[in-house]
């Protein structure tokens, strides 16, 4: 169990980690989500103690990291692959860490095992892969078979299969009972391991709550429309009270109105409907539509392109003539 | 060391609202110990060995130290070492050498803070202070017991090519010797703890050692300057290694250099621990 309460870094004027409160439970992952540059890595880095905080605390357990006895078998970290001296191999790494806390040495070879690094144990850190060097961190994480694992960004640079098997890694470690905290900036890969979602922007919280009812509440459920007879629908629509919201094309979109009751109102009244779908929007998307005004480095595309091009899904392209469409603004209309 | 207070003590911790937990705590089969200064050294013991750095600026410190020494031996005369030690031919080494060890005491701490493999270091001993103290020991051990040796194998090849022409005791200028060019290694360390930079680091500890062996030559023209540069040419490390090993007899031993060396590396070591503790890594 990690507790932060009201930790704040602040770096000069920024503030990196602005009054972050929540708790990490046992037994599930928790995927701490943000932008970049949102604080992740800072809290992190807080919570092992190799920062020290402006303000606030954060405890493990109840301790403070630099108390803890054993930190090893508290806690195993993974915060940045590259953290280890690439002239030493892959076991004296291990082994240097393994004695810094009175870990047997057969524990360094069970490590190497589960990671699937045994054959290149002997090699040099700094030949490896980036997917290699990252299950080198995840092994030294795993050194003290501690009951909390902490994760930044673990599939950063990872092939599928390494995405893969730390997704599962993950959840199997979350089954036995361990606390779990993941950092991610991308929704999509919290939604498939994470149960509970701690979401960050500019240092500051923005939620803190369970994945299903993340998705529950924050994912925009909309009716997709489109029809030869637009003019009509629309006053049939109106009529019926229902508020429309004019996609780009001819489309139309309906929030919050099943897609059934808006196609008997058209068969009521004989329009022809060459399109009706219920559509979801992706999480990605919900993620976005939070993180909107605390984006940190904005990309700025050509107006008209509109910012809402690296979300794959439903386009919602803004209509002509209006200014250049800021980063989420789509997502405020809604 | 899982003494049975600790058990209890774990047991009566309170406990934490875990509502909504799905299954229990984890608990390892590990068992726990204790973290103390001893899992400290053997974790840098491993770690200084098991670099190539360390083989290659211990290698090249043997092997000046040695093959000038033995080099000066064989170009010496019985008749040079009347009034002095046999272990005078390591000196000529040791002035080149000490670079080595400066280097290795600069790496043994700089490396980590290069390579980001700092963070995982403090990550598994949050206590940064045995850290620090266990790089200084073992590099200290390490540095003192290759140099001693190294300045002793110089002692005995000369003293097998030039028997019996030497009454002065060497067995003192070998200890003393070593300890000088360890401490400097030390010192090294501890202004890499400070700099963080190897290259910043070994640049600055070359200023030290070699600025006051160049900088009176200059100051002694001046006559208001003249008491600063005599006491740097006095006290500056290349005379100071002159006067261990007896080449210049009338002034002393060398004893009050290694009080001053000794003095500045406390200093150093003080502050790269002060530093240590405040600063984020």
């Amino acid at each position: 169990m990690i507790e932060l309460e009201g930790l704040t870094k602040r770096y000069g004027e920024k503030m990196a980690v602005n009054h972050l409160t929540f708790t990490v439970r046992p037994g599930i992952v928790t995927g701490f989500l943000g932008p970049n540059g949102a604080g992740k890595s800072t809290t992190m880095r807080m919570l092992l103690g190799l920062d020290r905080p402006t303000a606030g605390d954060v405890r493990i357990d109840g301790q403070h990291y630099d108390r803890l006895k054993d930190p090893l078998k508290y806690i195993g970290a993974l915060l940045d692959a590259k953290a280890m001296h690439g002239g030493r191999s892959a076991f004296n790494h291990l082994l240097c860490l393994a004695q810094s806390n009175g870990i047997p040495r057969a524990r360094v070879h069970e490590v190497l095992d589960t990671v699937g690094l045994t054959a290149v144990a002997k090699k040099k850190a700094k030949g490896f892969s980036l997917g290699m060097g990252q299950r080198l961190g995840i092994a030294g994480a795993l050194l003290g078979d501690p009951r909390i694992l902490m994760f930044d960004e673990p599939v950063n640079g990872l092939d599928p299969e390494g995405i893969h098997w730390i997704r599962n890694l993950m959840k199997s470690l979350a089954a036995q009972g361990r606390t779990v905290f993941v950092s991610s900036h991308l929704m999509s890969e919290m939604a498939l391991t994470a149960d509970h979602l701690v979401v960050i922007g500019q240092g500051r919280l923005l939620a803190d709550t369970s994945m299903a009812d993340f998705i529950r509440q924050n994912s925009r459920s909309y009716v997709r429309i489109r029809s030869p007879q637009r003019e009509r629908l629309l006053d049939v629509l109106h009529g019926a009270g229902i508020t429309v919201v004019e996609a780009g094309g001819e489309a139309l979109e309906v929030d919050g109105t099943k897609s059934e009751h808006i196609g008997e109102l058209a068969a009521q009244h004989q329009l022809v409907l060459h399109e009706l779908s219920p559509q979801q929007a992706s999480l990605e998307e919900a993620f976005m539509q939070l993180t909107a005004e605390s984006v940190e480095y904005h990309a700025h595309s050509d107006p008209g392109l509109g910012a809402t091009a690296p979300a794959a899904a439903p386009p919602v392209a803004p209509p002509a003539g209006q200014q250049a469409p800021q980063w989420g603004n789509d997502w405020k209309k809604g | 060391m899982s003494t049975p207070q600790h058990q209890m003590q774990q047991q009566a911790a309170p406990a934490p609202n875990w509502q909504g937990t799905p299954g229990t705590s984890y608990t390892s089969p590990i068992p726990i110990t204790r973290t103390h200064l001893g899992h400290a050294l053997a974790s840098e013991w491993t770690k200084i060995k098991s670099v190539r750095s360390t083989m290659w600026t211990l290698g090249v410190f043997v092997l000046l130290v040695v093959g000038i020494g033995f080099l000066v031996a064989a170009q010496t005369t019985n008749e040079d070492f009347t009034d002095v030690p046999y272990t005078i031919p390591a000196f000529f080494g040791l002035i080149l050498g000490q670079i080595c060890l400066i280097t290795l005491g600069v790496l043994v701490v700089s490396s980590e803070y290069g390579t980001g493999m700092i963070r995982t270091t403090f990550t598994a001993s949050p206590q940064r202070y045995r850290v620090l103290t266990a790089k200084l020991m073992i590099f200290f051990v390490v540095a003192f017991v290759v140099s001693a040796l190294s300045i002793g194998v110089v002692g005995l090849i000369t003293s097998g090519m030039h028997g019996g022409s030497s009454d002065n005791e060497w067995g003192g200028t070998v200890l003393m010797g070593a300890l000088y060019v360890s401490l400097l290694g030390v010192l090294a360390l501890a202004v890499g703890s400070m700099l963080r930079h190897s290259a910043g680091a070994i640049t600055t500890m070359l200023g030290v050692v070699l600025v006051p062996a160049i900088l009176p030559a200059f100051l002694l023209m001046s006559e208001s300057m003249r008491t600063i540069g005599e006491k740097m040419m006095e006290y500056n490390a290349p005379n100071a290694l002159a006067r261990i090993f007896q080449l210049d007899n009338d002034n002393g031993n060398g004893s009050s250099q290694l009080v001053l060396l000794v003095g500045v590396t406390a200093a150093a070591i003080a502050g790269a621990y002060a530093l240590l503790e405040k600063r984020d890594v």
